[in-house]
């Protein structure tokens, strides 16, 4: 599987010097190339089935740190890399329309999928950290060349915020690598490494915000909306889709992985909160709720789906919170559920609705009857809108459910409030359907004239390999979670018990 | 005094100043016909052929050094044999720059100037003795202000030297002072033997003339490696000075005056460890260089943002950055990982910038400023220098895998006393508070770093004309950035390089 990451940069490389006139030769070599990931993702986690962690690579990178160039995955990882396939393929195919500087969108596009895989595949604290940092300036030069809205704006507040999360990282790994006093920085070594309970306390909520900055942590979510709603489609099916999961991976990873006692209680309480992990839990019940209000709200119609996205990851985070096995699995699962479903909704509003009516606000998509007009792109989003609502039969629901079972064994009340952000989340996306796509105003006869005059452009294929790509994912999944779920299981039931294995 | 051995031990001195003179004779007394073009290529060949044959010279001349008496003067191998043989491949480097340049009409001046220049370097980073130091700080110095001035048609850059000049005056005068308190104090102007002569004489209570002399010398030393509130010099002449004359001083002079605070930290605080024994400078030492890293750090990081020339950013920048080395030497240790980060930073620091002055003198003779905004569509204009602008401020700003990543982490790991064998006892909460603090800075520096990077990659150009990069200039500048790159995908090439010239311990 390390030849994921290898096949990606050198594709990034190769773009960058293929020549910019010939845009054609440019998607197929892409796509040629992100097939080849997702080829590869598909073959290990096929391979990892009922295996525990397999390690591919291991030499010494720099001896006399003890800094392992150590790539290894267990079912955690599988899952997630099979993810970053999955989308770097739809996102590939919804670029397919990239005109201006094809090469260096694909060459930043690939470098950031390498990155990703690096991340999922990294068995070494500081692998993982470098790999974590080489996925930011990608994401800032995609969205400040390719995107729409207060670009610049949105990219350079992405880069800052995930510069601020990885300088916090870095600093608590500096600490936890000179508390631990070993000689070597694999994730296994430094979790047998009983770091001291008083510097876990201290370490791991420095850590785990900066990587939850990552994830959309509620109050440090602000850069989501802005970013998702700013990046050109593929980059915010990417940033949805996998970026954000990098963050909550390492919330999983390191953080839990590695401070296990950070989330224990701290011996006092003060209204109701005993601990890191109650802090943390309660943060992400108010991202669900407060992202699922605040989709409820807007006009645009990309901010919907931007704001979708902070509530659902805020399962992710509560999933991790519950710290048992259920709601672990729910948090893994919803990472991929999310990832599919969220690339899916961007993919719809950005590409295939904008790139046609060149609007995004509501009370303009409205007249345009796109129902009668777009019957494809609606009966997409009726589907992913279902999808994302969490009904029984795809990948949400299973997520979903898990984590909120999870957390009723934790903590009754997360799951009653986080409740709430399940109803408002149906709300949004009826409300979002019903907006967009099925108007009750009958059109207007100039209306039907005009209609006939300016035909949308046709759906293209890429559109629609796309479309049954991610919605496959996430079907399969959500009838026969078991597929997932089997490689999930040991990995996580393996950290809970002795931090990263 | 052994003769052969002072001409042993300063071979690379001397092949440099042979050089120097060489290229003055063959300047001005055979090609006095010739075009500019060639008599600047001739002489930037001459210069590199000099380079190379010091560095030559720096391995023949063995692990030695050279004493008079029992005092050792000159040092050789460890830090001083690093930073000397960086020095020269620096130096060879701006060489290369001076190739594609026109600011002088007077090419062989300029190489020999900057060759002596180098020989002080050379002798800096080796000196034992507080007159050594001196006297090759000077020749250093005297190098630099003439450089700064090389641009004759352009006031700012009389203006730089001037002022260049005058704060460089005044901080010579700061630490000769400083040096005579130490004499003083110790009876002594080889190191070792003042910093156990200064013990001695504070052994009943410190006297307050080594608190003196030791402000008195940061004082001098922090001028060369524009520390605040030392800097004032620095994004003058940054701005004002010729292209190459501004990369070897933000490079060469840089590696050169850490070398020489290398070789003065490591006096402070190796001989009282060898002897058990903490004298009061032990701790006022560190203190002071603390101070003026917080200072730094903070101050060349905010002031940067508020940058709209890109020369002045890197001046601002290099203040940030040795913020961030002279953390490494606060919190200096007696094994060899302190100097060694050191000796990684500013090496690689060095070359990175070097690079980033050879992008920003292109842009320059093309747009005619080195504003922000000349740097608009730079990858439409040439796609190549794009490239190595991003690789060289990502760099600079320390992502990952790029080479300046690993030499701030390296020196933080040094700060924290990571990499000892011996496990530590407890965490070491002042250092590890600066160090988060650092890095902290560094994530805002990444802010200053990307626009530049924005104006070369997101916003419309102005102007889509190509710009020109002359064959050689380019070829060095790849060179440099893929150096960067590859230097930072294998970190342990240049550290292992670095502590193989460490004599085993």
């Amino acid at each position: 599987m390390a030849w994921a990451i290898y096949i990606s940069f050198a594709g990034a490389l190769i773009s960058a010097l293929l020549p910019k006139a010939k845009p054609e030769v440019l998607r197929w070599w892409a796509l040629a190339v992100a097939v080849a990931g997702l080829a590869i993702a598909i073959g290990g986690f096929a391979a990892g089935m009922g295996q525990g962690r397999h390690v591919f690579v291991d030499v010494l990178w720099v001896p006399s740190m003890g800094i392992h160039y150590l790539l290894a995955a267990d079912g955690i990882s599988r899952v997630l890399v099979l993810l970053t396939g999955i989308a770097a393929v739809a996102g590939v195919l919804f670029s397919w329309n990239i005109e201006i500087r094809t090469n260096q969108f694909f060459a930043f596009y690939l470098a950031l999928i390498g990155g990703v895989y690096g991340v999922f595949l990294s068995g070494d604290l500081f692998l993982l950290f470098v790999f974590y940092e080489i996925a930011i300036v990608p994401k800032y030069f995609l969205i400040s060349i390719w995107g729409s809205t207060r670009r610049e704006y949105a990219a350079m507040k992405l880069a800052l915020y995930s510069f601020v999360g990885s300088a916090m990282v870095l600093i608590g790994l500096l600490a936890a690598y000179t508390t631990a006093g070993s000689h070597s920085t694999t994730l296994v070594d430094l979790s047998r490494a009983s770091l001291p309970v008083s510097f876990q306390m201290w370490c791991f909520p420095l850590v785990f915000v900066g990587f939850a900055i990552l994830a959309g942590m509620w109050p440090f979510h602000t850069w989501a909306p802005t970013g998702h709603v700013a990046a050109p489609t593929a980059a915010s099916m990417l940033l949805a889709g996998v970026v954000m999961k990098l963050g909550a991976y390492g919330c999983l990873r390191v953080g839990i992985g590695l401070f296990p006692h950070g989330l224990d209680p701290w011996g006092f309480s003060f209204i109701g909160i005993g601990s890191w992990r109650d802090v943390f839990a309660w943060l992400a019940v108010i991202g669900i709720v407060y992202g699922a209000l605040v989709a409820l709200a807007q006009t645009d119609f990309k901010f919907v789906i931007g704001y979708s996205s902070v509530s659902h990851m805020g399962f992710v985070l509560l999933g991790l919170m519950t710290l048992n096995q259920i709601g672990l699995d729910g948090a893994v699962l919803q990472m991929f559920s999310h990832g599919v479903i969220a690339g899916l909704l961007f993919a719809i509003v950005g590409r295939i609705v904008y790139d046609r009516t060149h609007t995004r606000q509501f009370a303009e998509l409205g007249p345009m009857h796109l129902s009668r007009r777009l019957p494809f792109a609606a009966w997409a989003f009726v589907f992913a809108g279902i999808a994302s609502m969490g009904l029984p039969g795809f990948s949400g629901f299973v997520a979903e459910l898990q984590v909120l079972v999870g957390a009723w064994q934790a903590n009754p009340w997360w799951t009653i409030v986080s409740g709430i952000g399940i109803i408002v989340g149906v709300a949004y996306i009826w409300r979002a359907l019903q907006k967009a796509f099925f108007t009750d105003a009958l059109p207007i006869p100039h209306e039907l004239e005009s209609e006939h005059e300016h035909k949308f452009a046709p759906i293209t294929w890429p559109e629609i390999a796309g479309v049954v790509l991610l919605g496959i994912s996430t079907l399969v999944v959500g009838l026969y979670p078991r597929i997932l779920l089997d490689s999930i299981e040991p990995a996580v039931k393996a950290l809970l018990a002795g931090g990263a294995q | 005094m052994n003769y052969a051995a002072l001409f042993r031990a300063t071979l690379p001195e001397t092949a440099l100043e042979v050089a120097a003179l060489l290229v003055l004779v063959v300047d001005l007394g055979f090609l006095r016909k010739a075009a500019l073009q060639i008599r600047t290529a001739v002489a930037a060949v001459i210069g590199i052929v000099g380079c190379i044959a010091a560095v030559w010279a720096v391995y023949a001349a063995g692990w030695a050094g050279f004493s008079a008496g029992s005092d050792l003067l000159l040092a050789a191998g460890g830090s001083a044999g690093v930073a000397q043989v960086a020095i020269l491949v620096l130096t060879a480097l701006t060489l290369l720059l001076l190739i594609d340049s026109s600011f002088t009409r007077n090419a062989g001046e300029y190489v020999s100037v900057v060759l002596m220049a180098a020989a002080g370097g050379l002798v800096i980073s080796a000196a034992q003795d507080l007159l050594v130091i001196f006297v090759g700080l000077e020749l250093l110095s005297l190098g630099l202000y003439i450089l700064t001035a090389f641009n004759k048609q352009s006031g700012k850059s009389a203006e730089a030297a001037m002022k260049y000049y005058l704060f460089g005056a005044m901080s010579a005068a700061f630490l000769l002072f400083g040096f005579s308190y130490l004499y003083g104090l110790s009876g002594s102007t080889s190191l070792p033997e003042v910093v156990l002569g200064t013990y001695m004489a504070s052994a009943n209570g410190a006297s307050p003339l080594l608190y003196i002399a030791l402000v008195m010398i940061a004082a001098g030393l922090g001028f060369k490696i524009a520390a605040f509130p030392f800097h004032l010099w620095a994004p003058d002449t940054y701005e004002g000075a010729p292209a190459p004359a501004a990369a070897f001083i933000a490079s060469v002079s840089k590696v050169a005056s850490f070398a020489l605070l290398i070789s003065i930290s490591h006096a402070i605080l190796w001989f009282p460890a060898m002897l058990h024994m903490t004298g009061s400078h032990v701790t006022a030492w560190p203190m002071i260089l603390m101070d003026l890293s917080v200072l730094s750090m903070v101050f060349g990081n905010l002031a940067a943002l508020a940058q709209s020339s890109v020369r002045r950013l890197l001046a601002y920048s290099a203040i940030a950055h040795a913020g961030y080395i002279l953390l490494g030497l606060a919190f200096f240790s007696w094994t060899n990982a302190s100097a060694q980060a050191i000796l990684y930073y500013s090496v690689t620091y060095g070359l990175t910038t070097i690079g980033a002055f050879g992008v920003v003198s292109v842009v320059e003779r093309a747009t005619g400023s080195d504003k922000l905004d000349a740097f608009l569509g730079l990858h439409k204009r040439n796609p190549l220098l794009a490239a190595v602008l991003l690789v060289l401020f990502l760099s600079l700003a320390g992502i990952p895998p790029l080479v300046g990543f690993w030499a701030k982490f390296n020196l933080f790991a040094a700060v924290l006393g990571l990499g000892y064998k011996m496990p530590l006892t407890s965490l070491p909460a002042e250092a590890l508070t600066l160090v988060a603090l650092a890095i902290a800075f560094s994530a805002v520096s990444l802010y200053y770093y990307l626009q530049v990077l924005k104006r070369a990659y997101v916003m419309p150009a102005s102007d889509e004309s190509p710009i020109r990069a002359h064959p050689v200039t380019l070829a060095v500048l790849l060179l440099i950035g893929a150096a960067v790159l590859v230097l930072g995908c294998f970190p342990t090439l240049l550290q292992n390089w670095i502590a193989n010239f460490y004599p085993a311990m």
